[in-house]
Formats: C-alpha cells, sequence, structure tokens
C-alpha cells in the first residue's frame, strides 16, 4: 500500500516550496496523508491542501445542487439544459482541484450523496423554477466571492486557477441574476473585497 | 434583491461615511445579514453543517464545538470562545489565527466584518 502511494506521489509533491527534498520525515507525512480519511480532520499536511479541500467540497455541493435542480421537475426544459452545462463547469473545477490536491500529495474530499446535500441545502421548500433559480443564484455568488476571499490565503500557484474560477462563477451568477429579472448592479467591484 | 433593498443599502453605506466609527463598533446586523448571504453563504448555514460547520449560536460558543462536524486539528485547538474580538481577527485572516485551518476566506474591510459579527450576535443567528 505505502510502495504503491509512493508511486503515485508526483514528482513535484516531493519538492517542498523551496525546491528542497523533502526530509524522511515530510516523506511519511506524505504517506500518512495519503491514506487519511475524507475529513478535513485528518487531511493532509499543508495549508494548501486544506483550503484547496474546502474549495473541492463547495464544487461537489455544487455539482450536486445542480443535479438535484435538473432532476426536480421544477424547471423547463431549456433551464435544464442550462443548468447542466454550469454543472460541467464545475465538474472541471472539481477535476482541477482535484489534480492539484494530488499533486501536492493530498487526499481529495469525497463528496457525499445527493440525499445529503438535498437536506443540507433544505430543497424541500422549492416550490418553483424561480426558488431554484434563486439557490442557484445565492451559490454561484457565494462561489465568486468565497474564490476571491480565499486568494490571499492561498499559495500563489493557486491564485490563477482561484481567479479562473471566480470569473465562471460570477458568468453563472450573470446568467442567473438575468433570468431572475435582478437589476444590473451600478457600482463596479461587485465580488470580493 | 428588490431596488428598495439596494436603495436603502446606499443610504447606510452614505451613513457609514460620516460616522465610520460608531458604525464599525457596532455593527449593521442587517447589512450583515445580507454580507452573511454573500460572502459566507457558499460553505456556511445558520442550521446546516456544509463545507463549513453550521453557525446558529456560534456567537459565545467554543470554537470546534459541532460535535458532527469533522473539523481540522487546528480549529480544535482555539480556546477562547467566538466573539466580538476573536472573529474579527478569524474573519481578517483565518490561516494566520489558526494555521492550518480548512478555512481561509478573508473580510478585509473592518466594516464588513462589524456587520458580519453583529449579524452573528443578533437574536436572527443566536
Ligand atoms: C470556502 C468555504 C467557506 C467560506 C466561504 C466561509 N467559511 Fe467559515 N468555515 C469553513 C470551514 C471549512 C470551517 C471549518 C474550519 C476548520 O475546521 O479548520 C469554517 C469555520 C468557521 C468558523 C468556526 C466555527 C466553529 O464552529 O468553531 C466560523 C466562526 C466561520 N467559519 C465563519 C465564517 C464567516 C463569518 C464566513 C463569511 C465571511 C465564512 N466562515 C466563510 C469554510 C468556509
Amino acid at each position: 500500500m505505502k510502495a504503491l502511494l509512493l508511486r503515485a506521489v508526483p514528482r513535484r509533491a516531493l519538492l517542498s516550496d523551496s525546491g528542497k527534498v523533502l526530509s524522511l520525515a515530510g516523506l511519511t507525512a506524505l504517506v500518512g496523508a495519503g491514506v487519511a480519511g475524507p475529513a478535513f480532520g485528518q487531511a493532509a499536511p499543508g495549508q494548501d491542501v486544506q483550503l484547496l479541500n474546502a474549495a473541492i467540497a463547495l464544487e461537489h455541493e455544487g455539482i450536486a445542487a445542480y443535479t438535484i435542480a435538473a432532476g426536480s421537475g421544477l424547471l423547463k426544459p431549456e433551464v435544464v439544459k442550462i443548468g447542466v452545462t454550469f454543472r460541467g463547469h464545475h465538474e472541471r473545477h472539481r477535476d482541477e482541484l482535484v489534480k492539484a490536491v494530488k499533486a501536492l500529495g493530498g487526499q481529495p474530499v469525497a463528496a457525499k450523496s445527493d440525499k445529503e446535500y438535498a437536506t443540507q441545502l433544505n430543497v424541500a421548500k422549492l416550490k418553483n423554477q424561480a426558488d431554484v433559480l434563486r439557490l442557484a443564484l445565492g451559490l454561484e455568488r457565494g462561489a465568486a466571492n468565497a474564490y476571491l476571499g480565499l486568494i490571499p490565503s492561498l499559495g500563489t500557484n493557486y491564485h490563477q486557477i482561484a481567479g479562473r474560477m471566480a470569473g465562471d462563477e460570477a458568468f453563472h451568477v450573470a446568467v442567473l441574476g438575468g433570468a431572475l429579472g435582478e437589476p444590473i448592479p451600478t457600482q463596479g467591484l461587485m465580488f470580493g473585497g | 434583491m428588490s431596488r428598495s433593498l439596494m436603495v436603502a443599502g446606499a443610504l447606510l453605506s452614505l451613513m457609514w461615511g460620516s460616522q465610520p466609527v460608531l458604525a464599525q463598533e457596532s455593527g449593521d446586523a442587517e447589512r450583515g445579514a445580507t454580507l452573511y448571504q454573500q460572502r459566507c453563504g457558499a460553505c456556511h448555514s445558520l442550521d446546516a453543517n456544509r463545507v463549513g460547520p453550521k453557525h446558529r449560536g456560534v456567537y459565545g460558543r467554543q470554537p470546534a464545538s459541532i460535535p458532527d462536524f469533522h473539523y481540522s486539528t487546528a480549529l480544535r485547538k482555539l480556546k477562547e470562545p467566538w466573539g466580538d474580538e476573536t472573529l474579527d481577527r478569524w474573519l481578517t485572516n483565518p490561516t494566520a489565527m489558526a494555521p492550518g485551518t480548512a478555512m481561509g476566506i478573508r473580510v478585509p474591510q473592518a466594516q464588513d466584518r462589524a456587520d458580519i459579527i453583529a449579524y452573528l450576535r443578533s437574536p436572527a443567528a443566536r
């Protein structure tokens, strides 16, 4: 198991920030991280792994939200199509983040079941298409702000990808806000800050 | 989001402009509720554990005390209860306060932090 994991840890992960090869203790920590459970409590060493894993958890929830929405029967077919496209964007985000966590020698956090997401998002209260769109808008706006708020805490290697993901979320906000007839914000710098 | 809310927000920010210190001390829980939705709502709710732990009653509570949420060891090491000062430090820079935490979101504006904290302290979030 250990040998297998070691092989799975890419070379980049064996180098510390300064480019030095990790000590034996560091190596052991990496291997330990590989076998850790999905909970944050046992996650891999390294601040970035923790933060990127929280972002993966956020993307998992977003993906589930669009799956649940698409199957809710509350959306018109053309709206379902848009939702499925947006879900694909979030899947792409998840995949990039998973790659980053693995490259750092961490264990990407696993998704919960859609049933759990349905409960934690309280989808039982959604009665019509506008309700669903408002939930999606809230999550997307939150995600755009989350990525922007995260940047100063993240290692600089991940600033650009976080910015790019915030851009996608902002695009989703614009589409959903437009569909709901929300007024265009009058002031610039509408996210983060 | 209604237009009247936006107008109210604009008026409020005008008022803050003239009395920044006073507003900062007390915080505006109503503006804080909106900010909470927008800045924290991707990960937190009052009544459900999501990416982050549920927040109802967090003001005055010991850190990492929701039993069914898997906190980082970093957060479990914090000793002081969540109050005005600790929450302000947390939202300014969580990874400085608890290195190794899973939450990295910073809220750089003091007024925004004060308003969010006022919301968490208000009956709506207790
Ligand atoms: C990207 C997701 C994310 C966002 C956005 C976020 N948080 Fe968190 N928050 C977390 C995670 C994850 C934890 C648990 C951290 C740990 O265990 O290290 C947490 C923990 C906390 C705690 C400690 C709670 C306890 O039970 O001890 C507080 C307080 C908190 N967050 C407040 C906020 C506020 C206020 C905002 C909005 C300004 C916010 N968070 C935005 C993910 C997030």
